[in-house]
């Protein structure tokens, strides 16, 4: 295409109108409050914070502009408001945790008295003298935000915010280049399918290229299902036109000239909001014919997936846009050779795509700075379990993992142990203390046994079975199996049956040897990326935590107390208190009575193991212990008065 | 033509074939249970047909690489051979045998394979596992055996070619549930059209698929 200015005035005059439209809101100079109301944010009351701060404001006649913005990916501080105030002099003041009750504090405070309210504060946006910025505190100074730079600070639903962000103009840029320069650009700048597997963008963007077909397909794939991750997701919700953006430089970049947006149905707000996007976008003619003035057009469509979380694996996800069942394939003929309706198709990862309009805009040797060598630029996990700051966080490449769980996420609350750290989700692996200095990149974490996956991480502290963590994920893919193979259809099954026995005390010695073969056998003989790493969770907990399996099978023991048939709960006589009564009405199934001396026992038989009693014995006598094996607890008689009434009166009636 | 060499033993084959075709056409026998010659693409779901090529790390089913001039290939590695044994075992234990009862011509399909890979019939050290789904389903004028059926899809492709993309047959349910199942669209007479195909019936290797009379006399 020749060089052409138009384009670039097109897009000026785009960005031009957009920055007025603000300015001259900013130029009433009314406070603006910024509310998270993404869906984790929604789901920590953020719905009823902001009718909470639109009643206050109401009652009493105070004049402010409330805009829902995305998420911040601090979840531990969900939900989150930002109050600029600009006659205040105080700069824009970010607030944690805000329920209703504390955001008519506040609103009534600042607006009202002018007073921030500093109980509340988390921090200040920006660097002044008044007020400690958020960047002292590791979880922001630490991260490095390259997708999510702009997320939960604009509105997701209003494309000026993205354009007065410069949004777009790497689309403008590439619209004037060559296809293969930008196909140069993104090989150059190494970026890698952030979708799990790692697969050079730029070299799938050239296959494409290169296939000369009638038409061309790019599909976004969001289709995000692992449990515990919800990366995709926030950024579609928090800044739907990064990803836009990114679609039509790839879709134009290979010659597309239909795109696909495969979210799940299971993500209603995600769905809502990349429709609007892409409305808002066609209206700005950044969609569509002749896009910004020149020859390329394209239509993109949101297609939504039914939430099966093999679709997930880009095969699948084709059959089941062509309306069959959502079986992966064998490959090849891989997608960029023959994909959605036999047209070249290249699906890319909701965070690849969002990757590229900032590598247009910086350059690749930038996004090279940052990261490692084999892995450039950031990674974004969901973090959660017990960490003190779960939530998003990107950082660059190459961090390592101590760093990520300990520096940035504060570390295991309530002054546990770190045991380890589940990364890449149920086609990942957990690893122990010894890989926390392990640098988080595509290889070195394959290399270890885990995988990057899609970005969950979930912290485990010493109170964490690994048998068991291994028999959830396995429970996982075993359900999410198509069924189309016969690895992954039966061998997981069996592999789950083993674990399931373990937990509940009845492994036998050659089990550890049938779970180790037949998990490598699935790794190897399986058709698709789901069958080849559902063993992964077995895998590395057989090779990092031998102990507790060989505990499980030999002694019947659960080390860390989780396994429910593997403990027993008993009073310790000596500390309980004679006529305490705490634990008995916490006991759902009476099966706690009073011993001849006036203390507490339980009754094994009926005990359900649920620790309630654990938790309402008062910490000075701190009675209840917990052991495994079970043999471990005395059996202390229950006196013939002392048998239950069983609670049955009236539940007839 | 081509010249590829097997287990050490150089033939010439037609160009174009996958190599479990190539070498099922010159009597080396490779398990399989999926495979079907006019598939344009290959289902590769039953895992069985694995061979080893030289040049790559890994084996790999048979049914999914086309041969090539001077391809070498092993069908009998020790690693050939575990992975062989390993699906086949999974698939047994999937698959009670009643040998007494069950209609197939013997030996049958899973019997050849067993025999070629020197293991019997067993699953062991697996489990027998036992499926959450009926004993039999009426598909109308054919009964369907779910516990016999190992989900080789052949039924499904052939019942795809034979209605022009529109297959009767499909998979339903999911994992380790899923099992075949049959749709028609309500009011649609497919008894007569269906009856003088039975192509489905005719390829199952377990006879999963039965007709309703043919069930009777066994009966």
């Amino acid at each position: 295409m020749a060089k052409d200015t138009k384009i670039i005035e097109t897009y000026e005059k785009l960005r031009g109108a957009a920055r007025k439209r603000l300015e001259a809101e900013r130029a009433e100079g009314i406070p603006s409050i910024r509310i998270t109301m993404s869906t984790c944010a929604r789901a920590a009351g953020a719905e009823e914070t902001k009718k909470a701060i639109e009643d206050v404001l109401e009652a009493q006649g105070l004049n402010a502009r409330i805009i829902s913005v995305g998420c911040l990916g601090h979840c531990y501080a969900e939900p989150l408001l930002i109050i600029d105030h600009p006659t205040t002099g105080f700069p824009p003041i970010c607030y944690y945790n805000v329920d209703a009750n504390k955001a008519k504090l506040i609103c009534r405070s600042y607006l009202e008295d002018g007073d921030p309210a500093f109980e509340y504060v988390l921090g200040a946006m920006e660097e002044n003298d008044l007020i400690p910025p958020v960047t002292t505190f590791p979880r922001f100074s630490m991260e490095q935000r390259v997708v999510m730079e702009l997320c939960g600070l604009i509105d997701p639903w209003n494309i000026d915010h993205y354009l007065d962000k410069d949004g777009y103009s790497a689309l403008a840029s590439a619209l004037q280049m060559e296809r293969e320069e930008i196909i140069e650009i993104v090989t150059k700048s190494g970026l890698r399918g952030r979708g799990g597997a790692g697969f050079p963008t730029g070299k799938k963007w050239k296959f494409a290229f290169e296939k000369s077909a009638d038409g061309k397909v790019v599909i976004c794939n969001a289709d995000e299902g692992d449990p515990g991750a919800y990366m995709d997701r926030t950024i579609i919700e928090s800044n739907p036109h990064q990803l836009l953006e990114g679609l039509i430089i790839c879709a134009y970049a290979v010659g597309a000239d239909e795109a696909l947006v495969y979210v799940r149905a299971e993500y209603p707000l995600a769905v809502r909001t990349i429709q609007h996007a892409i409305e808002e976008a066609r209206e700005y003619g950044l969609l569509g014919e002749n896009i910004l003035g020149s020859d390329f057009s394209l239509s993109v469509r949101v297609f939504q997936g039914s939430g099966a979380f093999v679709c997930g694996e880009e095969t699948a996800l084709i059959q089941s846009v062509e309306g069959r069942r959502g079986m992966p394939q064998h490959r090849p003929p891989y997608p960029v050779e023959k994909g959605l309706w036999g047209k070249p198709t290249v699906v890319n990862n909701v965070k690849t795509l969002s990757s590229v309009p900032p590598i247009i805009r910086r350059g690749a040797d930038w996004f090279r700075s940052i990261g490692t060598e084999g892995s450039p630029g950031t990674a974004i996990f969901s973090v959660v379990g017990n960490v003190k700051h779960p939530g998003l966080v990107e950082i660059a490449m190459g961090t390592t993992l101590r760093t990520l769980i300990f520096d940035i996420c504060g570390g295991i609350p309530g002054k546990k142990k770190f045991k380890a750290v589940q990364i890449g989700g149920p086609s990942g692996g957990c690893l122990p203390e010894q890989f926390l200095d392990t640098p988080i990149d595509f290889d070195s974490l394959t290399q270890a046994g885990a995988m990057m996956g899609s970005g969950g991480m979930v912290i485990m502290d010493e109170d964490s079975c690994m048998v068991d963590v291994a028999r959830y994920f396995l429970e996982f893919t075993q359900k999410e199996s198509c069924g189309k193979c016969t690895f992954c259809r039966i061998g997981t099954k069996h592999l789950l049956n083993i674990l399931n026995r373990i937990t509940k005390g009845e492994g036998r010695e050659e089990d550890l040897e049938t779970l180790r073969q037949l998990a490598e056998d699935i790794k190897k003989g399986s058709l698709c990326g789901l069958g080849k790493t559902a063993p992964n969770p077995v895998l590395t907990s057989l090779r990092y935590f031998m102990d507790e399996y060989e505990a499980h099978v030999k002694e019947k023991r659960c080390p860390a107390l989780k396994c429910r048939d593997l403990i027993a709960y008993y009073i310790d006589l000596e500390k309980c208190a004679r006529g305490c009564e705490a634990c008995v009405g916490s006991c759902p199934v009476e099966a706690i009575f009073t011993t001849k001396g006036r203390k507490k026992a339980i009754d094994q038989s009926l005990c359900v193991k649920c620790g309630e009693c654990m938790t309402s014995c008062p910490p000075e006598y701190d009675a209840v212990v917990k052991v495994s094996p079970p043999e471990l607890a005395p059996i202390i008689e229950r006196p013939p008065d002392q048998q239950p009434k069983r609670a049955m009166d009236g539940a007839d009636s | 033509m081509v010249q590829i060499i097997v287990n050490g033993k150089s033939i010439e084959v037609e160009e174009g074939q996958t190599v479990l075709e190539a070498c099922l056409s010159n009597g080396i026998f490779i398990p399989n249970l999926c495979f079907l010659k006019d598939r344009e693409h290959p289902h590769a779901s039953c895992r069985l047909c694995f061979v080893e090529i030289e040049g790559r790390p890994a084996p790999v089913p048979s049914c999914t690489v086309n041969v090539e001039d001077g391809m070498v290939i092993r069908t009998d590695t020790p690693e050939v051979k575990r992975l062989q044994k390993s699906a086949f075992k999974l698939i047994m234990s999937g698959h009670p045998c009643h040998a007494k009862t069950c209609p197939t011509e013997k030996p049958c399909t899973l019997m050849k394979i067993a025999k070629h890979l020197g293991v019997g019939l067993s699953p062991k050290p697996l489990e027998k596992l036992e499926r959450d789904i009926p004993e039999v389903v009426d598909f109308g004028f054919m009964f369907y055996f779910p516990y016999r059926c190992v989900l080789c899809g052949r039924c499904v492709h052939v019942c795809r070619t034979q209605n022009e993309g529109k297959p009767l047959l499909t998979f339903a349910r999911r994992g380790f549930d899923t099992m075949v199942a049959f749709f028609s669209d309500p009011g649609e007479n497919v008894e007569a059209k269906c009856r003088s195909c039975l192509a489905c019936i005719n390829i199952c290797p377990t006879a999963a698929l039965v007709l309703k009379a043919d069930e009777r006399k066994t009966a």
